[in-house]
């Protein structure tokens, strides 16, 4: 097998990753019965812990409208939308830059 | 400060007022009408000098380099990337993180809290997720506290002479832990508990979100490291610009940095 030269930055990149992903799948498999429902819902039992009974006094915008929830699958791709924004512009400009570092080799113009 | 800036910074003060006292719903982790009137009012009131030195201190970073724009462009986009992520934590519940570091470390504080509205408003009005009543409260505990602390961290790193790489990651992860603690004191303040009043309230909401959000702000430092390094590798002149990376050369101006992009940071190939 040919042997890949990594740098120690791709090293370390990719150690940090898989790191990350690590943390994150530990608790599925380590709390196999738990919902992982959101922690906001979790403040708001809380609220009414300490309170009692508690009536939000606004309802977002969005469910006036909609006349309830947001369905879950709705919800989620409102979230992918979200992070396929912010991966678009920083995959483009990363983009931009990765090719401008090939072509500004061996010149010294940007 | 321009004549025209002296305007746009009361134009901007009238119209934060106005939007923090219009039941508009907003942000980080505070549900839509889960705080008092008078408190929305309060943070958001507290927020809008940091918003208007946000959006003066962007001006002037695009001002001095269009360039700049892009660097801005991708901090932005790295919050909105890191907010949306739900992720599942050992308690059983799942949250998601900030990503404000990286604007804090990149163009201070009061930048970041320019973008990190944007996010807030993203999900309070399409998502329903945090509130538009609850967008100044949320805005100060994700836009201006933690970023502040992730930049004081930053700083004070950079002066303790500690790597770069450990400075990121403990900026980034101890200014989104200290966002979820804003949070749970924002909720005891407002619901303080008959026993204990507003400490023991706060000791309730912080089990709440601590044990959530700790591996979580892990994970957050270690996304920010991952791309100052991407940054560092391929952006050199970029960071040079706005002053994160030094001048290759003492006494090199920022332009003939510029030039000069390929070295440095190259262990790329």
């Amino acid at each position: 097998m040919k042997k890949i030269h990594m740098s120690k930055n791709t090293k370390t990149v990719i150690i940090l990753l898989v790191l990350a992903v690590v943390i994150a799948v530990i608790p599925l498999v380590l709390n196999r019965d738990a919902e992982f429902g959101g922690s906001d819902d979790a403040g708001s039992v809380m609220i009414e812990e300490i309170r009692g009974e508690y009536t939000p006094w606004f309802t977002p915008v969005l469910e006036t409208a909609l006349g309830g929830e947001l369905p879950g699958e709705v919800e989620s791709l409102i979230f992918c939308v979200q992070t396929g924004i912010g991966v678009g512009v920083i995959a483009f400009f990363m983009g931009r830059f990765v090719e401008r570092r090939k072509w500004m080799k061996g010149t010294d113009q940007e | 400060m321009t004549k025209k800036e002296k305007i746009l910074l009361k134009a901007s003060a009238a119209f934060a007022v106005l939007f923090a006292a219009a039941p508009v719903a907003n942000a980080m982790h505070i549900m839509e009408g889960y705080l008092p009137a008078g408190y929305c009012i309060a943070w958001g009131v507290v927020c809008l000098p940091f918003l208007v030195a946000g959006f003066l201190s962007l001006k002037k970073k695009i001002k001095e380099n269009r360039r700049n724009m892009t660097l801005i462009a991708m901090a932005g986009a790295f919050i909105f990337v890191i907010s949306s992520l739900k992720i599942p934590a050992p308690t059983g519940s799942c949250s998601h993180m900030t990503g404000t570091g990286l604007g804090a470390i990149l163009f201070g504080p009061a930048a970041v809290s320019i973008l990190g509205i944007i996010v807030l408003l993203f999900q309070a009005i399409l998502l329903a997720h945090g509130g538009l009543t609850t967008l100044g409260a949320n805005t100060f505990s994700m836009a201006v506290a933690g970023p502040l602390v992730s930049f004081g961290i930053y700083k004070l790193c950079g002066k303790l002479k500690v790597n770069r790489k450990v400075s990121v990651f403990l900026a980034a992860c101890l200014g989104d832990l200290f966002t979820y603690c804003v949070t749970s004191i924002q909720l005891a303040l407002a619901n303080p508990s008959e026993a204990g009043g507003v400490g023991a309230s706060a000791v309730k909401f912080l089990g709440v979100f601590a044990p959530t959000q700790l591996p979580l702000a892990v994970i957050e430092g270690i996304l920010t490291v991952v791309i100052v390094i991407g940054l560092e590798t391929y952006a050199g002149p970029e960071l040079r610009r706005i002053g994160f990376l030094p001048e290759r050369s003492a006494g090199a101006s920022a332009d003939i940095a510029e030039g000069h992009g390929t070295e440095k940071g190259g262990a790329g190939k």
